[in-house]
């Protein structure tokens, strides 16, 4: 991954952006996320089948923002993420430099927002496969035999909220489970607080969830709760025609009507 | 007490386990189908696991629970009712199979449970707990019980410490009153010990804890802080999976007329945790949660409690989903 670090290195050097983030190997082998400002440093960024972390999670905290221009290493999920997070003005294209991934693990040039969204047109968009496969499984189910499958996973749930922190799409800074006037949801751990934590969460996504997965990965108790944005993510698919963080003009497709939507689940 | 060894061969191991198990409930770790290590109750035996290096969550919710009820209330226009908990229900319980950092945490818990007054909820619970040791025969790079003051066998927190011995068989060390009880209940399956070799696995001393404790002193405002948490993304696995973690949020819950005051686990890594009623929030970004945390559990607590907060099991760093390494950050800290 040569040319990632030469364009890294430049663009500190030449002080374009004052941080890249992109992956590192730490010390115990393990890789995570690193924040490069010193053009020295830039030689330690690695990209291999192991950097899936959802970059562009960092994007929107204040800390990071502070570090001035932010260059960072996207693949398809974070190019997503960012797609995202303009549409929703969150941040700006001027804020970012984007050091494209191509699916083969290439640095992709690209210049403008419109050349991202070329690219992200181009790609596979829908689940990833191996999702897929378990959400067939649990769509196979009787509604019953479900219920309980999701009841015995999100009883483990001991509310962290890594989901939450890791997924790029998360960033209010007041989130619903922390308002208490009035009470959204318990705060305690319990089966039932828990689901209405993870299916409020699951419909605060619908449409807007990019299926990076990364929610399910954060999880330190292994619960697959990206299997329910996920779901969502097909059926406003299905509905509504449209893939979330395809395009900076996307508006929220439940916020939205728009006469050109698909009308046929109105009964 | 003075201690005594003791043998217990592995043939006994499943006698003294179902003998545990017949007047109380039993909480023991078992393999999950997706390979992780979890704590349940009354597994049967053959489920058990012995070769575990760690669960996912530690084994803190036996003395504090991530939910605890404190009293119950009942409301009218004019008065309100309160009933109290009787905690003399609690019932007992034995924790099977616990490795040493985990039954080290007990006596760190009621440092903070009993710093000014007494949390009665708690101290009914380790009254009610009986424990059961395991000494550790595996250990991961994730380990530094060693950094700590402690070791893959010491026995602080157990009431009978198994250690296993190279021919298969357990040292089984009476530590307490309550072991002893057990090892005199009627069972005849502890045997003379004859000084057989353990096994125990080796755990590397990554930093100086005394040293840690002083550096910490001197660095608040180092830029170090924010440098080494940019990634952390503020979430509260870290205190959950945490033995020694004791914040707690207090809540009230109501139904109509009724209703119920309880307590829960918190986070020092959430934003809320420290935010005033003004909208002020004294630790506003993510560098000074995790400041917090390092500062709490190595130089707050051996400062105020006579005792560090951590006893190096690893959890938080092995269930950090993005690294933030606890012991190389400290390993970092010392050197800097």
């Amino acid at each position: 991954m040569n040319n990632l670090n030469v364009k890294a290195r430049k663009l500190l050097e030449t002080k374009v952006v004052g941080v890249v983030i992109g992956f590192e190997t730490g010390p115990t082998g393990i890789v995570r996320p690193a924040f490069i400002t010193d053009p020295s440093k830039a030689d330690t960024l690695i990209y291999d089948e192991h950097c899936t972390q959802n970059l562009a999670v960092y994007l929107t905290k204040p800390e990071v923002k502070k570090l001035g221009k932010i260059g960072i290493v996207a693949p398809l999920q974070v190019m997503r993420g960012i797609m995202m997070l303009i549409s929703e003005m969150q941040i700006t294209a001027d804020d970012i430099i984007v050091l494209g991934i191509s699916s083969k693990g290439e640095l992709l040039e690209i210049s403008d927002i419109s050349v991202m969204q070329g690219l992200i047109e181009k790609s596979e968009l829908s689940n990833p496969l191996k999702d897929k496969e378990l959400l067939d499984k649990l769509t196979s189910l009787s509604r019953e035999e479900r219920f309980k499958w999701w009841q015995n996973e999100l009883s483990k749930c001991i509310k962290c909220y890594a989901c939450r922190q890791a997924c790029p799409l998360c960033y209010c800074t007041r989130c619903f489970v922390e308002v208490n006037q009035p009470q959204w949801i318990q705060v305690q751990s319990n089966t039932y607080g828990n689901m209405e934590w993870h299916i409020l969460r699951a419909m605060h996504l619908a449409g807007r969830c990019i299926s990076c997965g990364e929610c399910g990965r954060a999880c330190p108790v292994g619960i697959p709760c990206h299997l329910l944005t996920m779901y969502l993510a097909d059926e406003t698919f299905r509905y509504f025609g449209v893939r979330a963080g395809t395009s900076d003009k996307m508006k929220s497709v439940l916020s939205v009507y728009d006469p050109g939507d698909k009308e046929n689940f109105i009964i | 007490m003075e201690t005594t060894h003791k043998l217990l061969r592995k043939e006994s191991l499943e006698k003294l386990y179902n003998h545990l198990s017949e007047q109380r409930r039993i909480y023991a770790p078992v393999k999950t189908s997706d390979g992780k290590v979890e704590y349940r109750y009354n597994p049967d035996f053959p489920d058990v696991t012995f070769d575990h290096i760690r669960s996912t969550l530690s084994v803190k919710n036996l003395v504090f629970p991530k939910v605890e009820n404190l009293l119950y209330y009942t409301s009218t226009k004019t008065e309100t009712t309160v009933t109290e908990i009787d905690i003399n229900k609690t019932k007992e319980v034995v924790l099977w199979g616990a490795h040493p950092c985990d039954t080290a945490a007990f006596d760190i818990l009621r440092s903070i449970f009993c710093w000014d007054i007494n949390d009665e909820f708690f101290l009914k619970r380790l009254e009610k707990l009986i424990v059961i040791g395991l000494g550790c025969k595996s250990s991961d790079e994730y380990c530094f019980c060693t950094s700590v003051g402690l070791s893959p066998v010491s026995s602080k927190g157990s009431d009978i410490l198994l250690t296993p011995l190279k021919n298969g068989h357990f040292r089984a060390d009476i530590l307490t009153e309550k072991g002893k009880k057990i090892a005199a209940s009627g069972i005849d399956l502890f045997e003379n010990y004859s000084n057989d070799e353990i096994l125990v696995t080796e755990v590397k001393q990554k930093f100086a804890h005394d040293q840690v404790t002083g550096k910490l002193a001197t660095v608040f405002e180092h830029p170090f802080w924010v440098e080494n948490s940019l990634r952390c993304i503020g979430c509260g696995a870290c205190a959950y999976v945490c033995p020694t973690c004791a914040c707690f949020d207090i809540q009230d819950e109501t139904k109509g007329k009724n209703g119920r005051r309880y307590r829960s686990w918190d986070s020092c890594g959430f934003g809320l945790f420290t935010i005033h009623t003004s909208g002020h929030n004294p630790r506003s970004v993510q560098s000074q949660r995790w400041r917090q945390r390092l500062m709490h559990k190595f130089s707050y607590m051996p400062e105020r409690n006579n005792s560090l907060g951590c006893v190096g099991c690893g959890r938080c760093s092995s269930g950090c989903p993005v690294d933030m390494n606890i012991a190389e950050q400290l390993e970092t800290l010392q050197s800097i």
